[in-house]
């Protein structure tokens, strides 16, 4: 079996299995209007019900002379990572290991782990799609500056998908079924949704919780992506702290996935 | 395809071999001590009772697993060191899995088909499985039988030289069950060896060359479905009308009679061939008359039952 013709045949065989698996994956990711909703639209749409109170288009001392739709494009952007990473992403897996789709896998040539990277990818492209539709309308409809630091603010914006990526793989690898996936999900939601700032912007929380709030992922992501907005450097802690999470993240679903 | 389904010596074909298998939980011994060998075209069954050990047996084969002690071959081949290799000529139909709901026929056909190298012509297994008319058909919306059907023709789609098809017919109807059974058929006639778990004796010996009967996890009888039939204490029953006037300590004395009893106003004698001529010959010595006179075969049933003292639990 070595001769070069075959190993020939198998490079070229090893990377259409893949594709196709990612192929499959975004059909059936396609089939999920509910979900699709949620990740793609629902930050969109808090955003526009937002600007549509008169008040928050009005400049405030306050916020240092920034708008409070200013600061809900960041908080709208971060909201869409935690809808794909933590609401939609974890169910999934934790079904297709449920559901002994990936163990069905297993019996293949195929590693089931090319399964979990496809919905990954599909997750994290939806998150990204999400965010840049959130900054678009935000700039048409309401006039939000685009950030000034883009390369900063794209940065910022990866390791913030790669760490609510990592949250819900570690909620699937530690979740036995696929309701109980759900249910540490919504547990873990509220959490996320304060300290990402859906509720009081993170620039607006007093002092000392705004510290605390910082360290966590989505404070972190929400201090980084704020720097890049009004044209700084996002800074080397939040970013670092949010590659901390996600390698700490990364490693908890390794150790605890599950693979039945 | 010769008719001998066992072609040449089965020691140098063997195309699964198992060898002093065992596997634990957690201290709970599941498969101890197993081993068997499937000839090349051979079908081969496991049978056993629910929680036997027969699923673990297999997924140790399908590299699933691996074996505390023992060792399992697959075409020469260690299923866990060489799983890649192993996947590519095993094909596997799982108990109790599912595919994505939203997935039709024809993309798990197509997105399997994709994993092999040579794969086989999955319209020609479609056909074969009369699979056409739900091409695009979603998984969530087939029939218990129809999901059986794709997940061989998912098992066959790698033109693997073995497959193992674990509790295939569990579930469906008995048309649907016997249309099954023909294509297992089919499948050993297009030259694959056919690793067959089930619980249900008919199948068993309808479909298996031979037969290993596991029993809490340990062998109980390796042979043909006949051969297993010949070991059962009792291989044949002679049943008549009670009220015949013959003594039942004469009936208890002939030649390997196991038991003598009454029910239902009918008296059966369990044994053998030989219990049966004695009790002709008595019949003759007496000159008695008997009415409703029936001697039928044991059936599989009755050695498995035999065999795993499966009644006596």
């Amino acid at each position: 079996m070595s001769s070069p013709a075959t190993s020939g045949a198998e490079m070229l065989t090893s990377p259409s299995a893949t594709t196709m698996v990612l192929r499959t994956e975004a059909r059936l990711f396609a089939r999920e209007p509910g979900s699709l909703f949620w990740m793609m639209v629902s930050p969109t749409v808090l955003l526009v019900i937002l600007g549509l109170i008169p008040s928050f288009r009005e400049a405030s001392a306050d916020l240092g002379g920034r708008r409070v739709i200013d600061l809900y494009v960041p908080v709208s952007v971060l909201f869409a990572l935690i809808m794909s990473g933590l609401q939609a992403m974890p169910p999934v897996l934790a079904g297709y290991r449920e559901r002994g789709i990936l163990r069905r896998m297993s019996t293949t040539p195929v590693r089931p782990a090319s399964l979990l990277t496809a919905q990954i990818v599909l997750h994290a492209a939806a998150a990204l799609g999400s965010s840049v539709l959130v900054v678009t309308v935000g700039r048409l409809a309401f006039g939000v500056l685009l950030p000034e630091n883009l390369a900063g603010y794209v940065l910022a914006l990866l390791l913030a998908v790669a760490c609510g990526l990592a949250l819900g793989a570690a909620v699937c690898a530690l979740s036995r079924t696929q309701k109980i996936a759900t249910a540490v999900g919504s547990v873990v939601f509220f959490p996320t949704m304060f300290t990402a700032g859906v509720w009081v912007p993170v620039q607006a929380m007093p002092d000392t919780l705004r510290d605390i709030v910082q360290l966590t992922p989505y404070g972190a992501a929400s201090q980084a992506l704020d720097s890049a907005t009004s044209g700084g450097w996002p800074g080397w802690v939040p970013l670092g702290l949010m590659a901390l999470w996600t390698v700490v993240l990364t490693a908890t679903a390794a150790r605890w996935f599950r693979w039945e | 395809m010769s008719g001998n389904h066992l072609r040449g010596d089965a020691r140098c074909m063997a195309m699964i071999e198992v060898q002093g298998l065992h596997k634990a939980y957690g201290g709970r011994k599941v498969v101890d001590d197993v081993s068997f060998e499937v000839a090349e075209g051979e079908i081969f069954g496991i049978l056993g009772p629910n929680g036997a050990g027969k699923t673990t047996t297999v997924e140790c084969v399908e590299g699933l697993r691996t074996p505390d002690s023992g060792t399992v071959r697959v075409g020469g081949l260690d299923p866990v060191t060489r799983h890649d290799d192993v996947t590519r000529m095993l094909g596997a139909q799982l108990q109790e899995s599912e595919l994505q709901t939203k997935l039709t026929v024809r993309e798990a056909l197509e997105l399997h088909a994709s994993f092999y190298e040579r794969p086989a012509d999955w319209r020609g297994l479609v056909a074969r499985l009369g699979l056409e008319a739900h091409l695009k058909a979603r998984f969530g919306k087939l029939s218990g039988g129809q999901k059986q059907r794709l997940f061989i023709a998912l098992a066959l789609v790698g033109n693997p030289r073995a497959v193992v098809l674990d509790e295939l017919t569990t579930g469906l109807d008995p048309r649907a069950r016997r249309d099954t059974w023909s294509l297992v058929e089919d499948i050993r006639a297009g030259g694959v060896t056919v690793l067959l778990v089930t619980h249900f004796m008919e199948e068993a010996q309808r479909l298996c060359d031979r037969i290993a009967v596991i029993d809490r996890g340990r062998l109980a009888a390796l042979d043909t479905p006949d051969g297993l039939i010949g070991r059962a204490t009792a291989s044949k029953v002679i049943s008549f009308a009670a009220h015949t006037p013959l003594d039942p300590a004469e009936l208890r004395a002939l030649p390997h009679a196991v038991s003598v009893g009454t029910r239902d106003g009918r008296t059966a004698v369990e044994g053998t061939d030989e219990t049966v001529n004695a009790f002709v010959a008595l019949l003759a010595r007496r000159g008695v008359t008997v009415q409703q006179l029936r001697v039928t075969d044991a059936t599989l049933d009755d050695a498995f039952l035999d065999l795993t003292g499966a009644d006596q639990r």
